[in-house]
């Protein structure tokens, strides 16, 4: 008080008793001069307070329904269920305070949910009286409205987003489910489906097939279209429901690619090489012309603009064995890697011991190679070319090989069954079984077996992928290697240790490293 | 013993009437049941005067008197006060004050022998109460309230002060009014003590709200149980009788 702070002395105030009016017990005296048990009595303070509610629930997904359309997720006596709860009572509730809300435990298939509030109201000349009271509120099943729609028909999507790529394998896809279960791109999607050029994503709303379609359009030079088809019409509302799919095409140009550029694109390059390789593909295509060591980039507007098609791709790969090196230059960085020119001399592999033929090419894999090793490339010299592009070229020197990558095919022969480190997740696909099944198995499983030995060559492509520690892989004590080079693999530092959530007694949440 | 009255609806009967030992002044109320409890209970002892202060019906609050004198504010009439000294006992004063604060009803509270007034009242209007009522005054609050007026109330024989009093307060009061206090309501719960009843010597008179407990604290304190007016003439008569033998 400011009386004793300014020094004046205050003599020390009892207060005394009196009795409560109505009942005479003594009491001290408070506001209203009632003893507590006979304001409690007389005033009631929980009248015109709910008792009873309904609320609405989705057994499918175990959501409350908040009117007039919002369906919200919660478990039963959770926070989420809790504030809802209060959010219900909240006009009913206005004149009260409400200090302290808890649930009352019931069963949880009585449908009941009870509510113990504590409430604060001033009575009469200002006392304020705190009582608890219980509501009680009712479960009433009712479907809500995706669910009604699911239950109709399971099948039933909104939005479909074709993925194609004309393209005779299926690396392209590989890379991109990596990709999507990295960043959880089809997490929305109602179903997956295989189909034979691509994959066919479903989803609920027009609005995540977008989204979706954004997505891919930023990781992958690709040009859409959309459509949208009637379903149904309400006239009296004019509200119409439609089906809406894009058609996503992805450029057909994938890495190691042999590429021979349009006369147009090559002279808005700089008169790039024809014969160009593509390096890596994100979103947008780099080019590299192995005799000249320059790169160029191309994205996705600009490769539509004037679409060509690779005319040799990795399948049509042939192994050579390098027989002399002679560096033309040092390494040079050149979009992030290093490359180097050299000459050198190689042979096929398949032409080895049994004949003379021997190549000598420029190439750009100098800083790689030494005499001994093996390489893996493109044999123009023997091969058929029947390339549109090609035939505008007039006077065109085409070398012989053109060499794109080292070969670890002859130690991977050495070490054949050696298990891996980390593995992969993949997204559950439904497959297309009455397309021509049963040969494509042994071709899908050769191309998925090769997309991982790419990503252990290649860190850069191991980039935006997680990879994640294979628990069963045990390191073979035979694993120290006497013999020259070791295949290159996957640093332990760059696998993600997999988030268990289970009830292990030995294994608590995993750190990402 | 006290009774439950009710002034047209409203239980701060103390607003609308003054109780003295020796008068009672009655508002003029829309029905005569007010007056005719009153005369009905006190027309043997004193006289019950009907009247209008200032033209108001609050006479209760704006007046201050004993069985010595009544003082009435600036504001009444003449007609009021010519009333008064006419419908009064010839020893009772009635004496018109200049006073600010002009609810002289809620400024000072008195028996026949001690007043208590508000602290911030005027010197002569001190000396004017001193004189007229007979009483020696003292400038007090009660339980930080400074309209003693209407928040306490006392005859010779108890007292009652609001509930949140402490109690060295009520010590300190009881000894300058030499009268037994204690701390009470009235009228349910209302704090306002002065407002809800009107007492004297031998009866009292509370709002119809009072509980039977507030009751039962009231007849205790200012010892109403076994007071009939002739009481005080029979303790007088002792006293009589004696010096007469």
């Amino acid at each position: 008080m400011d009386l004793a702070a300014s020094g004046m002395f205050l003599p020390p105030q009892t207060v005394g008793t009196i009795l409560c009016c109505i009942c005479g017990v003594t009491m001290s005296p408070n506001s209203a001069n009632m003893c507590v048990t006979c304001l409690r009595s007389r005033v009631d303070i929980t009248e015109g307070l709910p008792r009873h509610a309904a609320l609405f629930y989705c057994p499918e997904c175990q959501c409350y329904l908040q009117p007039p359309r919002t369906w919200i997720r919660a478990d039963l006596e959770s926070k989420e269920l809790l504030t809802f709860c209060l959010r219900r009572l909240k006009p009913l509730t206005r004149n009260v305070r409400i200090i302290n809300a808890e649930f009352v435990w019931t069963e949880p298939h009585s449908k009941r949910i009870k509510l113990r509030l504590r409430i604060q109201k001033e009575v009469l000349n200002g006392a304020i009286l705190e009582q608890s009271h219980i509501v009680e509120f009712t479960q009433h099943d009712n479907l809500c409205e995706s669910c009604t729609r699911y239950q109709a028909n399971p099948d039933q999507w909104v939005a479909a987003v074709q993925l194609r790529q004309h393209v005779s394998h299926r690396r392209t896809f590989f890379f991109l489910e990596q990709l999507i279960l990295r960043h959880g791109a089809a997490s929305r999607a109602i179903n997956i489906k295989e189909a034979d050029r691509g994959v066919d994503f479903f989803f609920g709303n027009r609005s995540h097939a977008i989204k979706f379609v954004d997505f891919i359009s930023n990781s992958i030079p690709a040009q859409s279209r959309s459509d949208k088809q009637l379903v149904s019409h309400d006239p009296k509302s004019s509200t119409y429901n439609y089906k809406y799919t894009f058609s996503v095409e992805i450029c057909p140009i994938c890495r190691e690619d042999l590429i021979c550029l349009p006369p147009k694109v090559a002279k808005s390059f700089g008169n790039l090489g024809p014969l160009v390789l593509c390096m890596k593909v994100s979103n947008s295509i780099a080019l590299l012309d192995p005799l000249t060591l320059r790169i160029a980039y191309l994205d996705a507007n600009k490769y539509w603009a004037s679409p060509f098609k690779a005319f040799l791709s990795s399948r049509q790969l042939v192994e050579f064995i390098v027989l002399d090196v002679d560096l033309e230059s040092s390494e040079i960085a050149v979009g992030g890697l290093k490359y180097a020119l050299a000459y050198v001399q190689v042979a096929r592999l398949s032409d080895f011991g049994k004949n003379d033929n021997i190549f000598s090419v420029r190439t750009h894999l100098g800083h790689l190679l030494c005499p001994g090793d093996y390489a893996l490339g493109y044999d123009l010299y023997g091969a058929n070319i029947n390339d549109i592009e090609m035939d505008k070229y007039k006077g065109l020197d085409i070398p012989h090989v053109i060499l794109l990558k080292k070969s670890y095919e002859q130690m991977r022969k050495k070490k054949r069954g050696k298990a891996r480190s980390w593995k992969l997740k993949s997204l559950n696909m439904e497959v297309d079984g009455t397309i021509k099944a049963r040969p494509d198995e042994e071709k899908r499983a050769a191309e998925y077996e090769e997309f991982l030995w790419d990503l252990e060559e290649n860190p850069e492509m191991r980039f935006n992928i997680s990879l994640y520690r294979d628990k069963d892989y045990q390191p073979s004590e035979m694993a120290s290697t006497v013999d020259g080079d070791d295949l290159p693999s996957v640093p332990l530092d760059e696998l993600i240790a997999e988030l268990d959530i289970s009830d292990d007694e030995n294994d608590n949440t995993n750190s990402m490293e | 013993m006290a009774t439950r009255v009710q002034f047209e609806n409203c239980c701060d009967i103390g607003v609308f009437s003054k109780l003295t030992n020796a008068y009672c002044l009655v508002a003029i109320g829309g029905s005569e049941n007010f007056y005719s409890i009153f005369e009905g209970e006190l027309a043997d002892a004193i006289p019950v005067v009907k009247t209008s202060i200032a033209g108001t019906r609050i006479i209760g609050r704006l007046c201050a008197g004993n069985k010595n004198g009544l003082l009435v504010p600036h504001t009444t009439t003449d007609q009021e006060v010519q009333h008064l000294r006419n419908s009064l006992p010839d020893q009772v004063v009635v004496q018109r004050i200049e006073e600010r604060l002009s609810a002289l009803g809620n400024c000072i509270s008195c028996n026949d022998y001690v007043a208590l007034t508000h602290p911030d009242l005027d010197r002569e209007t001190e000396e004017l109460v001193a004189d007229i009522l007979g009483v020696e005054v003292f400038r007090q609050t009660v339980a930080g309230n400074i309209l003693v007026g209407s928040y306490c109330s006392f005859t010779n024989k108890g007292g009652l002060v609001p509930p949140h009093t402490s109690i060295e307060d009520l010590d300190e009061l009881s000894t300058l009014l030499q009268v037994p206090l204690v701390a009470g309501t009235v009228n349910r719960g209302s704090e306002v003590i002065s407002a809800g009843m009107i007492v004297n010597d031998w009866t009292a008179f509370c709002g119809s709200d009072t509980t039977a407990t507030e009751l039962s604290v009231i007849e205790s304190v200012f010892k109403l149980n076994e007071s009939q007016p002739s009481m005080i003439v029979d303790e007088m008569r002792k006293s009589l009788i004696d010096s007469y033998v």
